[in-house]
């Protein structure tokens, strides 16, 4: 069976990787965000996981609404990231790890679980930034990835509970298999903000931290909200805690070893967060 | 600037909203390559043309009207490739919806965070 470690919730705006590209982690408009990392990167450092599945959701990259899944998985030997139009770098393609991915596919189908499977999928930003975060100094990350998209754009989402559910499949899929990989989970994006429309700017601080203390601990108080209360909460792309809810599920018995939060970056509120899964023998890592 | 409720343009984006910003989504979907970039800087209304936008998507488009944008079907994930493409970055479409300059959006969203 796979180990699954741990689980990672971290923000993913473009403007991260511009400051990157820049060099300004340190900037004072900066460093208060990048602040979050280095207790993640130690604890991965010491874990030293072999692959990571990443939740998150494209941002018209890969899909179009042409052909929108609800929720899309890689099978590939690798993924490429590529221009999306708003002048970030393109990052170095990442290693895929196919035999893991049908693993998790045939253990998700088995459990009712419908997938859209990707043997080609861009990954855009979603995916680049949290690698770039946690392993700033790899080029490309230390692991094989499993993406995993969720549809934040076409409505209806999937609801918050549907993803939560979609994790616990992942985790018993991977808690099931042959192989004894070790596994992180992340779930990219978040926490409030809303990009559109005359509500653009909106965060909202209270609900962001209440999503911080329920997630390891009481995670299905958040299951109570539909996709539509998370935007009247959280803001539009406020959904995208829908990727942390994925992570969660994941986990089985998940002990907090870290959080951090900081708003604004650029319009976002930025937040990182880390939950060892107690199953693990790395659980007091820090 | 309100803060709290449900907007019509709340992010809602549903099938209605996709049926009719069908062809101004994938004009900007097609941004994301730097070919298609330079062609729509180029000639913004043959490119529009080129898609079959809307008369009132093509008017929110040579207007940069954000709001229209929106409002004609626009999708924000969509759309802020055509900002890329016009050089704007997230805060500045923040002031352009909300009516307040660059720096005001800036201290708005410091506003909450401090609050």
């Amino acid at each position: 069976m796979a180990q699954i470690l741990g689980g990672i919730g971290t923000s993913h705006v473009p403007a991260i990787a511009r400051a990157v590209a820049r060099g300004e982690q340190m900037s004072p408009y900066w460093k208060p965000f990048f602040d979050g990392y280095p207790p993640i990167r130690r604890w991965l450092a010491e874990t030293k996981p072999d692959v990571a599945v990443i939740f998150y959701n494209d941002h018209g990259l890969n899909f179009f609404l042409n052909c929108m899944p609800t929720f899309a998985i890689g099978a590939a030997e690798r993924y490429l990231h590529a221009d999306e139009g708003w002048g970030i770098p393109v990052s170095a393609p990442l290693r895929g790890d196919p035999q893991l991915s049908w693993q998790i596919i045939e253990g998700v189908l088995a459990a009712d679980f419908d997938l859209t499977t990707c043997q080609e999928m861009l990954v855009d930003h979603a995916v680049t930034i949290p690698l770039d975060l946690l392993w700033p100094h790899a080029n490309p990350a230390p692991v094989r990835i499993v993406p995993i998209a969720i549809n934040s754009i076409q409505h209806p989402l999937p609801s918050p509970n549907r993803c939560f559910a979609l994790g616990q499949a992942v985790g018993a899929a991977l808690r099931n298999g042959l192989d004894d990989r070790k596994v992180v989970i992340i779930g990219s994006g978040g926490l409030s903000h809303q990009l559109e429309g005359s509500r653009a700017g909106f965060i909202n601080p209270k609900f962001d931290k209440l999503c911080l203390d329920k997630l390891s601990t009481d995670p299905e108080a958040l299951l109570k909200y539909s996709a539509v209360d998370l935007i009247e909460l959280a803001g539009s792309q406020g959904v995208e805690l829908c990727t942390w809810l994925a992570m969660r599920g994941a986990l089985q018995h998940p002990l907090e070893l870290h959080r951090h939060y900081h708003a604004p970056i650029s319009n976002t509120a930025g937040a990182s967060l880390l939950m060892a899964e107690a199953a693990a023998s790395h659980a007091p890592a820090l | 600037m309100p803060v709290t409720g449900t907007h019509p343009d709340s992010g809602v984006f549903d099938g209605d909203k996709a049926a009719k910003g069908y062809p101004l989504n994938r004009l900007c979907f097609s941004l994301n390559e730097q070919k298609n970039r330079e062609l729509f800087l180029n000639n913004e209304d043959l490119y529009c043309d080129t898609f079959a936008l809307s008369d009132a998507q093509k008017a929110a488009v040579r207007a940069r009207d954000v709001l229209g944008l929106l409002e004609a079907g626009g999708n924000i994930y969509y759309l802020a490739k055509m900002a890329g493409a016009w050089g704007l970055n997230v805060q500045d479409v923040g002031a352009l919806q909300t009516g307040v300059s660059v720096e005001a959006f800036k201290a708005f969203l410091l506003s909450q965070a401090e609050s």
